[in-house]
């Protein structure tokens, strides 16, 4: 075979330096974001260090990424199933009106707060299935349905609440929301349990090797008699789930559901997702490189919250990081040989 | 247009002997020789011994051929002979690995399309390169818009559009219509009017009648006489020995991407000369023997029947437990599209497929999946394979909810499963974690059959088995699928290489236009017999 080897198939494994095959495997990649994390907290640590290398900014970074990074791990399955989903910010802030106003019912009195999160999970699932079963079997590109999504559900929100904030008044509920375990606070605690579920259903079960399949060949994929347009409902389904949960977070941290939630929330996550290593063709990616784009740009943010410098200045910031990200994914990532 | 202002005139030869004569004698009635050699004409285009090779499989093993001005000059040869390859390498696509090429006696190298543009040589391929949303003029235009500093200017090129359109018979053709609109011989007409605005000397078409009716043909070929008669070169694939009679100056024949045979005459070569040309092996393949079926086989798929709208009807046929049914039939004969509906990636519009007593749901993968069909599809790579998945992944696809308990997979038993594939099919190298696109065509072959027989399929729909297969390991994926067969699966095959349908296959379905001229055995079928039959049922 390598006495055929052709020009133009990739050069040997042997040509490779070193330092690109580490960079180019899973983990070399995973490590250029710990690479990338642990110098901008250096910059943190230099610029505003006493303030900045404290526990409690820890823990406020985390509860800041805990919500963008809840909708990310959703994304990044319909990433790399080589979907996309624009709906989430809107499906949101849906869902946290809706169970706003589950609260603030009168009936509200008698029922415990945990109907309230069921309601929102379940708009969020609804909503979801709605853009799966329009892409899926409607056969409509997934940035238009979720595009329409977005647009729709932000409209309904809106409707619901009137335009107004819907404040929640359940102590309850804001208590454990609030809660405070081991000195983690709830919220961050709910980004964990997601990452950590949404590892395990990526990388051990069979739903998360459907899904890279999808992503990686579809067309191979459904003819070696997967059911391709189910998997894609159900996997729009489950983005919507991680809006639904977002949008509960976000209720019990400002204990106001608003048609303004989760506003552009969709643009981050995708940054987010993409910065972590996720191919957007879909085939590629993983759970643990998210989680660390999510942490680049919350600690970015709060570098930048930490010098009083202005958020507009950090949204240049961000531009750059992502389009640097995305070169080095292309240097780096090697030939995938996918065929033209 | 005489034949003479058609050649190409190679040297003029003053012959002065006679002035060396008068001198020299004096005695001689004086006169003066003029003696106009045209006998060797030089060539436009001259390829010698041009060689390519994709992923370490030679697609081209050496080509040779010249082609001259004002001529049609064929290029014959079956699926796979290499003929795409050398189009594009001489439109400048694919750079050759080895050999020459001579363009107007200097050798030249083409780096890329705009080269090729440069030189003069215009290529028309198959699948049209025309933009649907742009009006005629523009498409004509596209890439070197004629404008004045910077604007466009619309009149003069509808003008120039028009003066095209007219020189290539077709001045009925406004150069504002959008080409979405136009026939495929229209869309055709345009791309070809593209290629002339530039100043080009040499045409190449890619099959171009295979999207014709028989009257876009005849003005098709019209067109290639207009042509030829200002002097451009025509290089004209096909694979239909008709048309080569009747437009066709000379033939060069490709086979197993080697010229067998070139500058034949295209009026005078006998077709059965041509067949054996085209066909002719120059490596033995060595067929596995053919094993005895049991007269108690049970039928294991039965169609009755299938059609599809528009692309085949009534095809019916039965496989029984041990056979290997092939369908031979010319690209276009609809024989991929048979498979692809039996197994449901094609909705059916009449018949039925049953795999033992279930009768399937239509266009279901999914069902026939779980009845126990397995397709290894025509392009490997894009229809079959998780390329950047490893091997085990791939091996495991269509079964792995055999491998989880709750949802959760063993990948541990998945590799174990993968590795005893692995072995029994030889396939190489032996590492399930590798990923598939790194293995040769012959060894992704074998990640399909191992999917299936993890799975414990009973029907195999086999598309082009061999396809991107070295010759050398043909064989062994020839005598894999005949060890599949005994084993008691109902095997189906479809391959361009009717060689390889004789020589695998027990029962022989000849297709032509959709339908199933012929069933024969295949030790009753030669593969001229088989090409006169299809050649005839296309003609009809």
């Amino acid at each position: 075979m390598s006495a055929h080897t052709a020009p133009g198939t990739g050069p040997a494994p042997a040509a490779i330096p070193v330092w690109r095959r580490v960079l180019s495997s899973s983990a070399g990649r995973n490590l250029g974001l710990v690479v990338a994390l642990l110098l901008l907290v250096i910059v943190g640590a230099i610029t505003a260090g006493d303030t900045f290398l404290t526990v409690s900014n820890t823990l406020t970074v985390l509860r800041q990424a805990s919500i963008i990074g809840v909708i990310s791990i959703g994304m990044t399955l319909v990433i790399i199933a080589g979907g996309i989903d624009l709906s989430v910010g809107s499906v949101m802030g849906l869902a946290s009106v809706v169970a706003a106003l589950a609260a603030v019912q009168d009936l509200a009195d008698q029922v415990h707060w945990i109907v309230m999160v069921v309601v929102a999970l379940a708009v969020g699932v609804f909503a979801g299935l709605i853009n799966g079963i329009v892409i899926a079997y409607g056969k409509v590109v997934a940035f238009m349905a979720t595009l329409a999504m977005l647009v729709a559900a932000r409209g309904l929100a809106e409707i619901l609440a009137e335009r107004r904030t819907l404040q929640v008044g359940d102590r309850d509920f804001i208590t454990f929301m609030n809660l405070d375990i081991l000195g983690v606070d709830m919220l961050i605690w709910i980004f964990a349990i997601v990452a950590a579920v949404g590892w395990v259903l990526l990388n051990r079960t069979t739903f998360g090797r459907r899904t890279v399949a999808i992503g990686g060949n579809r067309e191979a994929a459904r003819l070696a008699g997967i059911d391709v347009r189910r998997h894609t409902m159900w996997l729009y389904a489950l983005a919507g789930l991680s809006a639904g949960i977002a949008g509960i977070m976000i209720l019990g941290r400002t204990t106001a559901g608003s048609s303004t939630n989760g506003m552009l929330y969709e643009l981050d996550a995708i940054a987010a997702v993409v910065v972590g290593g996720t191919l957007l063709v879909g085939g590629r990616g993983t759970i643990t490189g998210t989680v660390f784009g999510v942490l680049i740009f919350a600690t970015l943010t709060n570098v930048f919250v930490q010098n009083n410098l202005s958020s507009s200045v950090q949204a240049v910031v961000k531009g750059v990081i992502i389009v640097v990200a995305v070169l080095l994914q292309q240097r780096f990532s090697g030939p995938s040989g996918r065929s033209a | 247009m005489s034949a003479l202002t058609r050649l190409n005139v190679a040297e003029v030869v003053f012959d002065l002997s006679a002035f060396v004569c008068l001198h020299a004698k004096g005695d001689k009635p004086c006169y003066v020789r003029l003696v106009i050699r045209v006998d060797h004409p030089s060539a436009l285009l001259d390829v010698r011994g041009v060689t390519k090779a994709f992923a370490g499989v030679m697609a081209l093993r050496g080509v040779d051929l010249d082609v001259r001005s004002g001529e049609v000059h064929c290029i014959l040869g079956q699926n796979g002979a290499g003929k795409s390859t050398l189009i594009k390498t001489l439109a400048g696509v694919h750079r050759p690995d080895g050999g020459e090429i001579l363009w107007q006696g200097e050798r030249v190298d083409i780096p890329n399309p705009d080269t090729a543009i440069g030189f003069g040589i215009a290529t028309m391929y198959q699948e049209l390169d025309v933009v649907d949303g742009l009006t005629i003029a523009e498409n004509i235009f596209l890439g070197h818009e004629l404008s004045r500093g910077g604007v466009t200017n619309r009149a003069e090129a509808a003008r120039q559009t028009r003066e095209l359109l007219r020189r290539l018979g077709h001045p009925q053709l406004s150069p504002h219509t959008e080409v979405g609109q136009l026939s495929a011989a229209n869309k055709q007409i345009v791309s070809m009017a593209r290629a002339l605005s530039h100043d080009i000397k040499l045409i190449i078409m890619d099959e171009p009648s295979a999207v014709l009716d028989t009257e876009e043909v005849k003005n098709l070929f019209g067109v290639v006489r207009e042509l030829t008669g200002q002097g451009i070169a025509v290089v004209y694939i096909t694979h239909r020995l008709e048309e080569i009679r009747q437009i066709g100056d000379r033939i060069t024949v490709l086979k197993d991407g080697r010229t067998t045979a070139t500058g034949l005459s295209a009026a005078e070569t006998p077709t059965a000369e041509l067949i054996r040309l085209m066909t002719g092996r120059d490596v033995a393949n060595v067929f596995p023997q053919p094993v005895p079926i049991p007269a108690d086989a049970p039928v294991v798929l039965a169609v009755d029947g299938l059609g599809l709208t528009g692309v085949f009807e009534d095809v019916s046929f039965q496989v029984r437990a041990g056979e290997i049914v092939g369908l031979a039939g010319l690209v276009g004969s609809g024989r991929s599209e048979i498979l692809e509906t039996v197994y449901g990636a094609r909705k059916a519009t009449s018949g039925e497929v049953r795999v033992g007593d279930t009768r399937l749901r239509r266009g279901s993968v999914v069902a026939a999946v779980r009845a126990g069909i397995g397709l290894s599809p025509e392009e490997r790579k894009s229809q079959g394979l998780v390329l950047d998945q490893p091997i085990f992944v791939n091996v495991t696809l269509s079964s792995m909810s055999r491998f989880a308990r709750a949802g959760f997979l063993d990948e541990r038993a998945e590799r174990a499963a993968a590795r005893a594939q692995i072995e029994a099919l030889e396939l190489r190298p032996a590492e399930p974690d590798r990923p598939a696109v790194t293995l040769s065509g012959g060894n992704q072959q074998k990640i399909l059959l191992a999917r299936w027989l993890v799975h414990g399929t009973r029907v195999l729909l086999l598309d082009e088995p061999t396809r991107g297969v070295d010759v050398g390991a043909r064989s062994e994926i020839y005598a894999l699928i005949r060890r599949l067969a005994a084993a008691g699966n109902a095997v189906v095959i479809v391959s361009s290489e009717i060689e390889e349908v004789l020589g695998l296959s027990d029962t022989v379905l000849v297709v032509a236009d959709g339908r199933i001229l012929e069933t024969l055995p295949a030790s009753r079928l030669t593969e001229h017999a088989v090409l006169d039959l299809v050649m005839k049922g296309t003609a009809a």
